[in-house]
Formats: structure tokens, sequence, C-alpha cells
């Protein structure tokens, strides 16, 4: 049982209560990406937040790689953070949320600190250059489109290397050719990725495994192509082919 | 004017900013993000003297800092004089004076800071020393800005706490709003005028370099930096 529990990336069981709203979720990620899927309001955002330690759970246990981030019987709440004790997940929202008086570099090198200079310089160069973003390296966010916000934000969270990368529909407003280098970029990073999308053809692109949640409970769970056959109409409409007849 | 009035008016409002500073930072810091229940009763404190009229804080701090309690007796244990009718608690009637004048500003600016910012400092690891001075700081520049000033001024005009707690000792306790009373009671309105227009000078210069530091600031976040042409 150790074995498999150290094989899961992240097992979570959790509940979750705030103004009326009830989140209970029951679920285990054993894929290196796994895109999360619901409709709005299902308490997708929440459940990000809560396993990035932004939101305390009522009640619950989390754990990543098999050491315990959250484990409300024993009062263990692991602080965010990059830090060997901390929680060492990452978490990017269509808000890039990038520090407004930081050049693009000074943003990813924030969670840098424990590292050399030399090392830490080499790492940012290493993230700018995987996301696309050296020519931006000396603007302020200010002096950044969206997009290129976006790639900073994700060199930012990738940089101190998190066990975990949350992202809340990160890619939102950009285009498909934006989108697809985001995703490469992300893979090449090695970094293991829990991903809210409303885009089936993300999961197919990704061969995620997919988590469904519908009004604060997990439905479904599994591999992307078996859980999501009940969206096929809707990624064949996103493809823009029309849905066969059966 | 009373060249020695307005040097110790200056120094007591550069010395009174300098402690209310270093000490409404962290204050602030903690006013904002505290879950403490204290937290309504350490707002209630720091705004009191906003609300009372000077001779009362000055009547009260008199009392306080004087020989009949245990503060006052110890100081003169140490130090062999009285707080009272001294520059130094003069320093401290000021500084218990204009204490809302830098907490409330900063705690304000603190405030202001997007919440996704401080989430995503955290998510980077940083600590509240690390957060307070990597990212509120710099993020509230323009309040720390306004409270330095506010509370200079403010310093440099007071009258009530001043007389209560200091008298009106040439060299050590004469400010120049005291030194303006004293011309006054004199009958010596040209040389008051002279005085009045010396605080007239001193206050607008400092407001005035508040709003051009305010502005340029405003500027420089707006327009960002360097796009690289």
């Amino acid at each position: 049982m150790a074995s498999d529990a150290a094989a899961e990336l992240l097992d979570a069981d959790i509940l979750f209560r705030r103004a009326g709203f009830e989140l209970r979720a029951r679920f285990m990620l054993r894929a290196p990406w796994t895109v999360l899927f619901g409709p709005s309001g299902a308490g997708k955002t929440t459940l990000l937040r809560v396993i990035a330690g932004l939101a305390a759970a009522e009640r619950g246990r989390l754990t990543l790689h098999g050491r315990v981030l959250t484990d409300t019987a024993k009062g263990i709440a692991v602080a965010p953070g990059t830090g060997a004790a901390q929680r060492r997940i990452g978490f990017v929202t269509q808000q890039a949320a990038l520090f407004p008086h930081l050049t693009a570099r000074a943003n990813v090198a924030f969670g840098l600190t424990s590292l050399a200079p030399s090392a830490r310089q080499a790492r940012v160069a290493e993230m700018l250059r995987l996301f696309g973003a050296e020519a931006l390296a000396e603007r302020r966010p200010a002096a950044l489109s969206g997009g290129e916000r976006q790639r900073v934000a994700l060199a930012r969270a990738v940089a101190p290397e998190p066990e975990l990368l949350l992202l809340d529909e990160p890619f939102a407003a950009l285009d498909v050719t934006a989108r697809v280098a985001m995703i490469e970029a992300l893979r090449t990073s090695g970094v293991q990725v829990l991903y809210v999308s409303h885009d089936l053809a993300d999961a197919w692109q990704t061969n995620a495994n997919a988590i469904v949640l519908e009004s604060g409970q997990v439905v479904a769970q599994g591999e992307a192509r078996v859980v999501l056959a009940d969206y096929r109409s809707q990624l064949l409409a996103q493809l823009g082919a029309s849905t066969p007849s059966r | 004017m009373d060249w020695q009035a307005l040097l110790l008016t200056l120094r007591l409002a550069a010395i009174t900013t300098s402690l209310l500073l270093i000490a409404a930072i962290p204050l602030a810091f903690w006013i904002v993000f505290t879950r403490s229940r204290l937290r309504a009763l350490v707002e209630a404190i720091t705004t009191l003297p906003l609300l009372l009229p000077p001779t009362v804080l000055g009547f009260y701090l008199l009392v306080l800092l004087g020989p009949r309690t245990a503060l006052g007796r110890a100081w003169i244990h140490l130090t062999g004089h009285p707080l009272a009718f001294s520059f130094v608690g003069l320093v401290v009637g000021s500084a218990i004076y204009s204490l809302p004048f830098a907490v409330q500003p900063i705690a304000a600016g603190f405030s202001a800071v997007d919440t996704a910012l401080i989430e995503q400092a955290r998510l980077l690891g940083a600590g509240r020393w690390r957060m307070l001075g990597e990212l509120l700081l710099p993020l509230s520049l323009r309040s720390v800005i306004t409270a330095a000033v506010l509370c200079f001024t403010h310093t440099v005009g007071e009258f009530g706490v001043v007389l209560m707690i200091g008298g009106d000792i040439p060299g050590s306790t004469r400010t120049l709003s005291i030194s303006i009373f004293d011309q006054v009671q004199d009958f010596n309105y040209a040389a008051a005028n002279r005085t009045a227009l010396g605080l007239v000078v001193v206050s607008f210069t400092a407001l005035a370099a508040l709003y051009l530091l305010r502005g340029e600031r405003a500027i420089s976040v707006s327009t960002g930096v360097h796009r690289g042409e």
C-alpha cells in the first residue's frame, strides 16, 4: 500500500465549506497532466486554492508524493512556499499577477532566493528562454501584452521547480498557436500539472487524465479519452466538425 | 523670525517622523494582516489621538510622564531629569499625537495591494519580512510618503500637546507655534506674522513636494519601463 501511495502524485480527500458552497473532493492524480473539467461554479478554482494552501480545508487530508500537506485531524497545514518544508506548489491563473514594480527577469527570480546568485541567474535565463520571454526580460509588466505576461507568469511559477503546478485557465486569452507553445514549454519543463480548462481539445492534445467536478463533487476521473466520452459532441463542435449521428 | 524655534521645530518634526515610520510600518502590517481579536483594540488605540482634544492628550501624557507614575520615576532614575518639559518628552508626545497620521495611510496602502500579488509572493516562498520589504513597501510607497509628510507637517503645526508636555522653554521646548503664541501675547504682531509665515512656507513646501512625488510616481507606474524600443 505504501508503494501505491508513493506512486500517486496527489491524493486528496477534502471538505471545504464557505458561504453556502460545499466542496467534497476525493481524487488521486497519477498522470503528469490532469485536466480538471466542470461547469462554472462547480468549485474548480476553490479546489485549486485548497490544494495550493491559499484556502483552508475544513476537514480532510492531502498528500503530494506521499508528503502530507494537509491533515486536519492532526492539525497539519503546510504553508505555501518553495522551501523544502513548504508546500512547493505553483499556481498560475488567468490573472498573471506579476509584481508590477519588478522587471520580468526579477519576477522570475523572485522564488529563487535559495539559489546562489550565479545559479539563480542561470535558472532565470533558462526559464525565460523556455517560455520565449528572453526579449521581455528587462520590461515591467505594464509594458507587456496579456500573452507576454502569461509567459512570464509561467516562467516564474516553474522556475522554483514546484512538485505540482496548478493552472486555472491561464491560456484563456491566448490564441491557439500561443496556447500550444505554452503547453509544449510546460511539457519540456517536466513539471506535473493540474489544469483547469473548458477546452476539451486541451485534454486530447496533452493526452491527459481528467477529473470532472460538478456542484462541488468529483463525478468522474481517469483517462481523459474515457472520462470525457460524454463530452465528445462538444469536442467535435470545438474542432469544427459535425457530430456524427449514431 | 524666531530661528531657534524654527530649528527646534524642524528637528522635532524630523525625529518624530522618523520614529513614527519605524513604528508605523510594522504596526500597519500587523493591523492589515493579523487575524487576532486584538486588532480592533489596537486600531482603536492608534486612532484615538485623532479624536482627543490635544489638551486632553497633553494632560494625560504630562501625568504619565511625570514623577507620580512608575514610568516617569523610572525615566528620572535612568536619566536624572524628568521626561516632561524636555525635548525627549516633546518627541514622545508628538509621536503619540501623530501616530494615526502615520499608521492609517500606510495601512490603507497595504490594504490596497492586490491580494493576487500577495498570494503569489506566498506561493513563491516570501515570508513576512520579505513580503513587507520587497512587495508591500515598494507598492505602497506613495502611502508611506503621504504618512511621512502628514506626520512632519502635523508635528510642525502642533500646539496643545507641545504646550502641555513641554511648556515654553527657549531652545528646549519652544516650537514655532508656541513662539507665535508668545509673540501675540506680547502684542508683537509683526514678529508673529513673520513666524506664522515661516510655518506656512514649511507646510506648503512639504505638501507641494508630496504632490510632486506622488504625481511623478503615478506617471512612472502607469507607463511602465523600457518597452525595449
